[in-house]
């Protein structure tokens, strides 16, 4: 029976698959070869179960027995305070829409990309023969972001690449695809936002690759809908001297899973900071792995998250030290406010060490808003529900105020 | 202002004030001595509405309202103000967006429009003054890495800026070198007018050096065991709590 469930599940798929194939416009031969491939992996690969160690604490059930359609384009309208005050792009339902967009040459839609370009970076890092929701991802491959930031150029204003899913029935899926590559020497801030209504399923695969001495930053933003499952991944390669910060901001999804996965080249530095909120019945997962392949690299981490409702929460942060990586200087922290009784968060650092010369720490806390803290205020004449809102607020910010962009920092300081 | 009869309260099963009985009119100021474990945080926190304390039996009276009825908050906008033995530290909350919260909303409870920005941090500014505080505190949370002094200062600068009619400070004068401790007496003789009635609990009588009580009261045992003039402190200086616990002993 389970064999039977999970070839049902991934059947679904492999009919728009074929479907979309007879569609397409002519594309390299390559490309077509690498959706093929990826649909092979899937389909051999299945949905994971929670059997495995990786999806230990979510479970895909409902998402399994749900058949989407593959997301068609519809027309929409841009919320009027989503901060765009750098180059946008803008998808709805997974299609490009230049309407929406902002032109700018750094960026565009994955179509446009010149070919040479995509051959040589896309689906390299983000590694489909593993990873099932990439392979499915991968064989979907059509419409997407891309931003190139050519050698020692510093892109002042930040991108914003802001997916829509819109209401449907039945159900739709999409699977939003970002590549991101900053060249040595560039400077680049890139920000990503998912937002839609009603239920679907956003399964996103998003590539970053920062060249010698770059500097990138890339911030997530997932405000889903409360009826939507939304999986996404980041893969980030790091080049020598390299930093990138990244930060993820979850707040909406019925069931969110963003997985991070940074390797590091010597002297590189590596930020990630992020920040759940979850209630109701929500489920958020998050899971990072930071692999210290080369000597002389820093990571910093530091994941917060808050719980309220019947809400659940999982945390899994990987660090792996291999044996050429010495003077590895890794600091993980996860930091849990629990609201209710009735909200449960699974914590868990795995760190994995092959080299003598190293200092890594981690430490995870879970903890209830501070009664003393309340009284202290309330004494003053605050009252409960304000101090309770200042301590709150007071945890969140210290990740939401590390935001540069400051409309952007207004605008998910507003959402939580 | 306020009228205290017969007041019992425990904190889990154990009882900690036993009856206390105790008047305070406006403008007066009571000085609350006594032994460690004698009832003097209690009675503070009680009085400040700590839930962690349950009263038993009693009545409090605070301008003619039942104060036990009110939340901490509600005290707080009444006019009730209490000074912490040991003031709470809460990152990421700035003592000038948490002073500027508190202030507005007793100023609403007195029918008094919001301070706008300008306003507020003229008047935090001149009450820092009295305090000699050093502004750069404004911005930094409240009482996160304050030292103890800081934060004793800081508890007396907010009751310069929220301008109580009833405050109780709990062993302000705790932890306090001499300097310190001149510095938050002077700014609570400042603090001193007719409208305005203290209470200070306190172990020892180093404080009323500086600030001279209307009457002394000395706690033993969860009750009041003596009441005089402030000279009774310096009785107590002298003969220190042991013999007067022996005499509540004897007196029973």
């Amino acid at each position: 029976m389970p064999v039977e469930q999970a070839t049902l599940d991934v059947s679904s798929y492999l009919t728009s698959f074929e479907r979309a194939a007879k569609l397409r416009p002519s594309g390299p031969l390559w490309l077509h070869e690498l959706r093929d491939t990826a649909m092979e992996c899937f389909t051999e690969l299945g949905f994971p179960s929670t059997r495995e160690e990786d999806w230990k604490f979510t479970n895909l059930n409902a998402l399994m027995r749900t058949s989407f359609e593959l997301a068609q384009p519809c027309e929409t309208r841009l919320a009027e305070d989503l901060p765009c005050d750098g180059p946008c792009l803008v998808f709805v339902n997974g299609c490009y829409v230049p309407t929406l967009s902002g032109q700018d040459a750094a960026a565009g839609n994955l179509r446009d990309a010149p070919p040479a370009f995509l051959e040589r970076h896309l689906a390299r890092y983000a590694d489909f023969r593993k990873h099932p929701f990439v392979a499915l991802n991968t064989a979907f491959l059509g419409e997407g972001a891309f931003v190139h930031i050519p050698a020692r150029v510093i892109a002042e204003r930040p991108i914003h690449i802001v997916h829509i899913s819109t209401r449907s029935r039945p159900a739709q899926v999409s699977h939003p695809r970002s590549l991101i590559v900053v060249e040595a020497g560039a400077h680049a801030s890139v920000t990503e936002t998912y937002v839609g209504a009603d239920e679907y399923f956003t399964n996103a695969v998003t590539e970053i690759v920062a060249g010698e001495g770059a500097m990138v930053e890339h911030s997530k933003l997932q405000i889903e809908s409360l009826h939507a499952s939304h999986i996404s991944s980041i893969h980030i390669r790091q080049s020598r001297g390299s930093v990138v910060t990244s930060r993820s901001f979850a707040f909406g999804g019925a069931l969110a899973r963003t997985a991070i996965d940074a390797v590091l080249e010597e002297g590189c530095e590596c930020t990630l900071n992020g920040l759940y909120k979850v209630s109701g019945k929500q489920h958020v997962d998050t899971r990072t792995s930071i692999d210290h392949a080369k000597p002389n690299a820093a990571s910093h981490e530091l994941y917060k998250g808050i719980l309220d409702g019947h809400s659940s929460a999982v945390f899994n942060g990987k660090i792996i030290v291999r044996k050429d990586a010495q003077k590895t200087d890794a600091k993980q922290t996860n930091k849990n406010l629990v609201l209710s009784e009735d909200a449960v968060i699974n914590t868990k650092p795995q760190l994995e060490i092959f080299a003598d010369d190293v200092r890594c720490t981690h430490g995870a806390t879970i903890g209830q808003l501070d009664e003393e803290a309340i009284f202290y205020l309330r004494s003053r004449g605050i009252d409960r529900e304000h101090a309770r809102k200042m301590l709150l607020n007071a945890f969140a910010h210290e990740i939401i105020d590390q935001i540069r962009s400051e409309s952007f920092r207004d605008y998910v300081g507003k959402r939580l | 202002m306020l009228e205290i009869r017969n007041l019992h309260a425990r904190v889990g099963q154990k009882e900690i004030l036993k009856g206390i009985d105790l008047t305070v009119k406006a403008g007066e100021v009571h000085a609350i001595m006594g032994p460690n474990g004698s009832g003097k945080s209690t009675l503070a926190q009680v009085l400040a509405g700590r839930d962690l304390y349950v009263v038993t039996e009693g009545q409090v009276l605070y301008n003619g309202k039942d104060l036990l009825e009110m939340s901490p908050e509600d005290r707080a906008r009444e006019g009730v103000f209490m000074a912490f033995q040991y003031p709470v530290e809460i990152p990421g909350v700035s003592n000038l967006y948490f002073l500027k919260a508190a202030l507005n909303t007793i100023r609403k409870n007195r029918g008094l429009p919001d301070l706008d920005a300008m306003d507020f941090l003229a008047l935090v500014k001149e009450r820092m003054k009295i305090m000699e505080m050093d502004q750069s505190l404004l911005n930094r949370p409240v009482n996160a890495g304050f030292s103890g002094g800081e934060k004793k200062r800081n508890e007396i600068f907010q009751m310069a800026v929220l301008e109580p009619k009833l405050a109780i400070l709990d062993e302000t004068d705790s932890g306090l070198d001499i300097d310190a401790l001149k510095t938050v007496a002077a700014g609570v003789n400042a603090l001193r007018s007719p409208e305005r009635s203290m209470i200070l609990v306190t172990h020892y009588q180093r404080l009323l050096d500086y600030i001279t009580p209307d009457f002394v009261h000395v706690l033993s045992d969860g009750r009041i065991v003596k009441s005089g003039g402030k000279e009774l402190a310096l009785e107590l200086e002298a003969s220190g709590y042991a013999g007067l616990e022996w005499e509540t002993a004897d007196a029973r």
